[in-house]
């Protein structure tokens, strides 16, 4: 239907000076990008981010606290800036811009090489950098900087946008203080009391966190004595112990919309893309082939990291490359054979496809032990698979990709189809976690309120209108699709695994031994 | 091969199509004239307010039709022949068919109003009637100020929806209060004051006498019939209910009343025709139901129903305990069971509703036997699933009340009421 878009410019005079507060905001962070050489740095790093934050804050308020309480949709898919309109493409174009940058010509924006002072943009940043740390800025501070700020302003926006929903407001709160805590502050004062430890994000873990089993990275830990040893083992044990538990009872939203930093911006800054992600069954498809790649990549690429170092020194410690690809296997194994025991049934046809990747891993493991040396795995250097995991995965996936591109293909595009991390989670809140949404019986209307705000592309009205709950491996709870139905049918829940899923025929209303006879077969 | 053709691809024909062809391979034909694909109508308003696109309202991808073998025709039929099992479309074409579903749905009232037909009047109803409105509706600019005629839950709908483009709205309402012919007066009082706080001009009891032109033919402004009152305005939606849209069929042999006439198996008088969805209309109301059910629900579940008669396994029409939901702009409504707006001469009501005046709820009971009867709850989400099985337990009010927090469906880490709901109930039992 050929809509003629109604007014979309139509924000009132206090968002317009709220906005002008912010672009001045972003001017000063430009003019220092064009190595502008502000005299006093640390007032104009404070005025630049003061005024972002200030200018989001004041926005927000006008845009929400005058208005009752409830869902604040309006005009999404009327906005150039939220509907792949221009401003779309512009905001995504400077933003892609912005990470090819970072990752790969820092030097653009002002990092000093080779001793040589910050200039530019970077420098600006080194008097928060010096008083965090008293170190001078990197581009890693200046991007670290940046992404909390933009989830602490938008958080607020967002807590704002769902004053009527506590369940919103608590997580955007844990997003915003994990970020500010754990992702920013604790690092550096590590850093300040022991300046050899590796950079260390705590909630931030195996696969996500993939440089973490890097030989620098062991060795940095392990050659700090006790508090090294016990950051490298709580590493461990995060991926291996708690996160299957919180999983478990949880399902993976602990983790992606409660804690994580991705899902963090891409809950807060983010929030605004939120509808563009693909609910098309062909895009579903892509995702599982996607995402799976990715993880096999980076459990191949991981063993073969360590497999690498294992192998050289001659090794003096028990762990020998034997010893360890065997450890793996007997790993992936063990949860391979678990699986297909315990939930066969609930795979129907995926069981084929996990079957396959899996010996095609487990192959590739055998390969790499017969065929490896002690530089080279699979004929390649394994410094090149590392290398080749960081950048195409590491970077150009997550960064360029998964946050360059909310604009065009939504908020959550790294989380759904490259994540590891996600998708090891997911596999497990498919199969072992009380986590569900459950539907409310026949109450769907169909009218696809919850799909289209799905972060993560799910069709949630494809499951609420039959009346089945929605067990998907890949939702991160953000609740979002239950806040927004009209008719009160979702609920985020953990309850007990049984009947967790639900397929219907018939639903609830209508005649009983209809339903009983139909559903029942 | 046996071939089905249904009329309407709204959530009834479409119900029925599915799952007739879960149970067979009979060649199926949906026809439409509104659209190409199945769209769900209850999501309208939100193409309009930005929420989603018109493609969003879509329940199926585009190849989904293709890949069940349900076959699409646009096109309107204007006449059925029954003696010749033969529709004939507008454009002249025919289609045969061997069993005939007719699902048309409803059309908007019009009581013959003065003006009624000018442009910029339109009720709410069809994919049109969303393009009308954007055309005459675009912005506060275009639009002044819009009209609307009827009180009911499509009416309060048109209302959110300009409101979301600032459009200033005056809201005339025949009833002393918002849709008390259906809910108790304390609900209905409430959303009274909930739709004013939404800066939305409500006019309780007033009827419209006529609409009047402007010089080329297009509405200019309103008049009150009790006060005389004129209102300029641009555009006026009708939305003062709706009724079966089976004009075409009325010089056909399928016997009509307001709707089409079925039994409990949703047959007409035609042998091989059926009726579902808003255009069925019962011999006489099942359970307490009204013989015309104008919602979603019933609707899919007479396609349910009916597409077992039609694969052979033959059954009544039996819906369950009665249940709906509704939203008033901010304020979420469901209902399970039966609430009647004034107690029946055996019933007892308790009502409860919080200080913040966006939540209460009516709970209906037998006060001979404490039998529980149905509940209306506003702005807390309850579980169909546990009201369905209480019903059907038919536990008594003191359970319902004691019990009520098992039902809660709210988001985790919202508030509770239901132990303020209870001390409240055990007062008023005092009391009584
Ligand atoms: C704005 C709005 C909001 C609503 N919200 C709710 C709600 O929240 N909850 C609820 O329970 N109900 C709601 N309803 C009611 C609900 O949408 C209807 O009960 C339901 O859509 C009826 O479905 P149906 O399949 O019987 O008919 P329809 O959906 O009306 O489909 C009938 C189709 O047949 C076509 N047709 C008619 N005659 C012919 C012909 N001669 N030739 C070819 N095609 C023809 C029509 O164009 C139409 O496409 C709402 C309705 C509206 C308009
Ligand atoms: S299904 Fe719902 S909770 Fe899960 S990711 Fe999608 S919107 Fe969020
Ligand atoms: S938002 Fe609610 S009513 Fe609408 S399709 Fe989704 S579950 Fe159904």
């Amino acid at each position: 239907m050929a809509l003629a878009k109604p007014d979309a410019t139509d924000i009132s005079n206090k968002q317009k000076i709220a906005l002008a507060i912010g672009i001045i905001g972003l001017f000063i962070l430009t003019l220092a990008l064009f190595n502008t050489n502000f005299p006093n740095k640390g007032l104009f790093l404070t005025l630049a981010l003061g005024l972002i934050t200030l200018g989001t804050i004041i926005y927000s308020r006008d845009a929400y606290l005058t208005k009752l309480e409830g869902i604040k949709n309006d005009g999404v898919w009327f906005k150039s800036v939220s509907s792949r309109g221009i401003w779309g493409w512009i905001v995504g174009v400077i933003l892609t811009t912005f990470y090819i940058v970072l990752y790969f010509y820092p030097k653009y924006l002002g990092l000093g090489t080779n001793g040589a002072e910050n200039t530019g943009l970077i420098s600006l940043f080194d008097p928060l950098s010096n008083l965090l740390s008293g170190r001078p800025a990197s581009q890693w501070f200046v991007y670290g900087t940046l992404y909390t700020v933009a989830i602490l302003a938008f958080g607020y926006k967002f807590i704002l946008k769902y004053r009527h929903n506590r369940y919103q407001q608590l997580r955007t709160g844990s997003v915003m203080f994990f970020q500010l805590g754990f992702a920013f502050l604790i690092p550096e004062f590590m850093y300040v009391m022991n300046n050899d430890l590796p950079y260390y994000d705590l909630k931030s873990m195996w696969p996500l966190n993939y440089y973490i089993f890097d030989e620098w990275s062991v060795k940095g830990f392990l050659s700090n004595g006790n508090i090294g040893l016990a950051l490298i083992v709580f590493g461990i044990l995060s991926i291996f112990v708690i996160s299957p538990i919180l999983t478990y009872k949880y399902g993976k939203r602990w983790y992606c919309s409660w804690v994580c930093g991705c899902g963090g911006l891409a809950e807060t800054a983010g929030d605004a893309f939120r509808q563009l992600s693909s609910k098309k069954m062909s895009a579903w498809k892509l995702e599982r082939w996607l995402i799976h790649t990715v993880l096999v990549f980076s459990v191949v690429m991981t063993t073969a990291m360590i497999y690498t170092y294992l192998g050289y020194s001659k090794n003096d410690f028990w762990l020998t490359r034997g010893l360890f690809i065997a450890l793996v296997i007997g790993f992936l194994s063990i949860v391979f054979a678990g699986v297909m025991f315990f939930k066969r049934q609930e795979l129907g046809k995926d069981a084929k496809y996990g079957a396959i990747g899996f010996f095609i891993v487990i192959a590739v493991l055998l390969i790499m032990h017969f065929t490896g040396t002690t530089n080279h795995v699979f004929y390649i250097k394994g410094s090149t698979l590392r290398a080749a995991y960081g950048l195409y995965i590491g970077s150009i996936f997550s960064g360029v990709i998964g946050t360059g591109f909310y604009p065009i293909l939504g908020n959550r595009s790294w989380c759904r189809f490259g994540c590891p991390m996600a998708s090891i989670l997911g596999f497990q809140q498919r199969l072992f976690s009380k986590f569900r949404i459950t539907t409310n019986g026949g109450q769907c209307i169909s009218c696809g309120n919850c799909s289209n705000s799905c972060e993560m592309g799910i069709d949630v009205r494809h499951y609420a209108q039959k009346g089945e709950n929605i067990v998907r491996s890949s939702c991160v709870g953000c609740g979002i699709c239950s806040a927004v139905c009209p008719r009160g049918v979702l609920k985020l829940e953990n309850d007990s695994m049984e009947g967790r899923i639900n397929p219907t025929e018939i639903l609830l209303g209508n005649d009983v031994d209809l339903m009983d006879l139909v559903n029942k077969k | 091969m046996e071939h089905i053709v249904i009329i309407g691809n709204g959530i009834s024909g479409v119900t029925a199509a599915r799952h007739i062809r879960k149970l067979s391979d009979k060649k199926i034909t949906v026809v439409s004239a509104e659209t190409d694909y199945f769209f769900s109508r209850t999501a309208l308003m939100y193409v309009y307010m930005g929420h989603m696109k018109f493609e969003h309202t879509q329940p199926y991808e585009n190849w989904f039709w293709k890949k069940n073998r349900i076959e699409l025709k646009k096109g309107y039929v204007k006449q059925v022949e029954t003696e010749s099992k033969t529709l004939h479309f507008a454009a002249g074409d025919t289609l045969k068919y061997d069993k005939l579903i007719i699902a048309t749905g409803s059309k908007p009232n019009k009581f013959g109003w003065p003006g009624q037909d000018l442009e910029g009047v339109m009720g709410m109803y069809h994919k049109q009637d969303l393009e009308s409105l954007e055309k005459y509706a675009p912005n506060n600019s275009i639009c002044k100020r819009a009209v609307i005629v009827g009180g009911g839950l499509i009416g309060i709908e048109l209302a959110e929806m300009l409101n979301s483009r600032n459009i200033p709205v005056t809201f005339l309402v025949r009833e002393d209060s918002f849709w008390n012919g259906v809910l108790p007066e304390g609900e209905s009082a409430m959303i009274n004051r909930h739709i004013k706080n939404h800066h939305i001009d409500l006019r309780l009891g007033m009827n419209l006498k006529e609409i009047k032109a402007d010089e080329n033919g297009k509405v200019k402004s309103i008049i009150i019939q009790e006060t005389g009152e004129e209102i300029d305005c641009d555009v006026v939606g009708l939305t003062a209910g709706v009724s079966p849209n089976i004009d075409f069929i009325k010089d056909s042999n399928i016997e009509t009343g307001r709707g089409v006439k079925v039994n409990r198996y949703l047959e007409t008088n035609s042998p091989d025709v059926y009726a579902i969805g808003d255009c069925a209309e019962q011999h006489e109301g099942i359970n307490g139901r009204r013989p015309i059910e104008a919602v979603w629900y019933t609707g899919r579940m007479m396609g349910e129903t009916l597409a077992q008669t039609i694969c052979g396994n033959r059954i009544q029409y039996n819906p369950g305990h009665w249940f709906n939901s509704a939203k008033f702009l901010d304020i979420e409504y469901q209902t399970y069971g039966w609430v009647f707006s004034k107690p029946r001469e055996n019933e007892r009501h308790f009502h409860w509703k919080h200080e913040d005046d966006t939540k209460c709820i009516t709970v209906c009971y037998d006060k001979n036997t404490n039998a529980f009867l149905g509940i209306n709850t506003f702005g807390i989400r309850m579980r169909h699933e546990t009201f369905d099985r209480w019903l059907t337990e038919k536990r008594d009010v003191d359970y319902v009340m004691n019990h009520l927090p098992e039902a809660n469906f709210d988001p985790e880490f919202y508030s509770y009421f239901e132990a303020e709901i209870l001390s409240v109930y055990n007062k008023q039992l005092q009391i009584v």
